[in-house]
């Protein structure tokens, strides 16, 4: 018998199943189109208040060039760890990873396309910022591009992996009060208004923020490279909270 | 063969036992229900054959591998319709439908599984726009849309008007007589009666009776109320067998134009199986 109704059990190649995961989480990501661009006010509210006038203190004289990395690596925190801890913790609450927990899609395959699918908004995100920079002055080394990605990869993981662990520990309300808090508080701390504390190699372990952001200065703005504590930073960030997520991440 | 295999199932939440030690065995190609109140733990059950939730202990084999570490190979074999996903995404039906058909090899097209659970009106609705029973059949849609060998439906009809139900009763033996295995969980006597083979009924944790609807807790040799007029008078016997009153009636050349004989339903059958274990 082969009719209409009789079984054909299997699963999908790996890949397709994540590329099908993918493309949901960028039409559902599509859907909210408001909240998106809304995520992107603040970032732009500090490139034009704190790199067009004298309200902050920034060291040395280019404030631009201080300024828009340190945007940039907000934005990104914004939308891989912000954005990312809500949007999930309510998904989970409502029921979406429950059903998807129901589905071939394994707890690494759905990590994987949530973060794969915040690194394609991330990138718009950021071609839109760099893109006011440039149009207001500021003068990056496109040169040093590279590097500047690959911490940016590494970031957008960290954060991933940070968000959806607590939105898988956290109830929703929570985790929504908790991201918005560290947000803030690594807005305030993490170097992107005025400079960071210098807490030296250290501040750079406790605040992948301000890394992040100094990595993006030292390559886009000055045309240098990455120092090597900020590669090991930001890795370790990614391998801790990407594993830990992986292993504690609850569909329901 | 056999789908699924339960042995001396356990399952506490917070030290209160909500499965104490159940036994089930499906067959492949068996429709199989779980009728029970709430709380008697039927979706806790379901759930641990899905592989959803850890057990405390006994003995489970689906498709012959453990729920609790099977990977997703294995998951994928499996429809799923969960009880309680109310989901309110903002993706349109059709496009859920097809999102979940890309995890698959050989899905059913998905407007065609659309047309099944007859939503096609709503193919093109956001899912959070829908009622509750659009919901459910949704929920169904996606649970079937892979062609899957052991399907599991927890409560899948609550919220369906009749013809809706109807319409899956119809779904569901189609199915089945195609080959797939059912485990189904439901409220409703008459659904069990309509679509399982055989079925158990499961009240605080264990199962109290176990067999086809028609012989399910001694049903079958239940006997049956006999009642008659005669006279003007109602008259009203208890036996094991009618056959020999009825017999012994016709003989009698008795008027039996208001003869009824009337067996347990299997409505009565579970209320006094689980009115025993309260």
């Amino acid at each position: 018998m082969s009719g209409v109704f009789a079984p054909a059990p299997g699963r999908a190649p790996m890949r397709s199943v994540v590329a099908s995961q993918i493309r949901m989480e960028l039409t559902l990501t599509a859907r909210r189109g408001e909240a998106v661009v809304l995520a992107m006010g603040v970032p732009l509210l500090v490139l034009l208040g704190a790199g067009l006038t004298e309200v902050t203190n920034v060291p040395g004289d280019d404030r631009l060039a201080f300024v828009v990395p340190g945007v940039l690596a907000l934005t990104v925190m914004s939308t891989a760890f912000t954005g990312q801890a809500i949007t999930t913790g309510y998904e989970r609450s409502y029921g979406v990873l429950k059903r998807l927990g129901a589905s071939p899609l394994t707890r690494p395959g759905l990590l994987f396309a949530k973060t794969a699918a915040v690194l394609g908004l991330i990138v718009l995100q950021l071609i839109v910022l760099a893109g006011v920079g440039l149009a207001v002055g500021w003068r990056p080394h496109f040169e040093a591009i590279l590097p500047a990605l690959g911490v940016t990869v590494l970031a957008t993981a960290a954060y991933s992996g940070l968000a959806l662990l607590m939105a898988s520990l956290l109830r929703p309300e929570a985790t929504t009060g908790a991201a918005t808090l560290i947000y803030v508080l690594m807005l305030a701390a993490g170097g992107i208004m005025f400079a960071a504390p210098d807490l030296g190699t250290f501040g750079w372990f406790v605040l992948p923020l301000a890394a992040h952001a100094e990595a993006l200065r030292q390559t886009l703005s000055y045309g240098g490279s990455v120092p090597t504590a900020i590669w090991l930073s930001l890795a370790t960030w990614a391998v801790v909270f990407v594993t830990a997520a992986a292993r504690k991440f609850r569909w329901e | 063969m056999t789908a699924i295999e339960v042995r001396g199932l356990r399952k506490a939440y917070k030290g209160h036992e909500v499965v104490r030690g159940i036994d089930l065995e499906v067959a492949r190609g068996e429709v199989f229900a779980l009728l029970g109140p709430n709380g008697a733990g039927k979706t806790t059950t379901t759930e641990i054959l899905e592989g959803h939730r850890r057990r405390d202990g006994g003995e489970v084999s689906v498709l012959g591998a453990d729920p609790g570490t099977a990977g997703s190979e294995w998951r994928a074999r499996l429809g799923i319709v969960l009880q309680d996903a109310d989901d309110a995404a903002d993706l349109t039906v059709i496009e859920m439908v097809r999102h979940l058909a890309g995890f698959y090899p050989d899905p059913r097209p998905p407007a065609e599984v659309i047309e099944l659970v007859g939503l096609t009106p709503k193919a093109k609705s956001r899912i959070r726009t829908l009622s509750g029973g659009q919901r459910r059949r949704l929920d169904v849609a996606l649970g079937i849309v892979g062609r899957p060998e052991l399907l599991f439906l927890d409560e899948p009809t609550t919220g369906f008007d009749p013809e809706a139900r109807r319409l899956f009763w119809d779904l569901i033996r189609e199915l089945a007589a195609e080959g797939t295995t059912i485990l189904l969980t439901t409220h409703y006597l008459e659904e069990a009666e309509a679509l399982a083979d055989r079925l158990a009924v499961l009240a605080a944790g264990q199962i109290v009776a176990q067999g086809t609807p028609a012989a399910l807790g001694g049903r079958a040799s239940a006997g049956a109320k006999v009642s008659w007029r005669e006279d003007g008078v109602l008259r009203t016997e208890q036996v094991p067998d009618p056959t020999p009153l009825i017999r012994k009636l016709v003989a009698a050349d008795t008027d039996l134009s208001t003869l009824t004989v009337t067996r347990p339903t299997l409505e009565d059958t579970y209320l006094s199986l689980i009115g025993a274990h309260r």
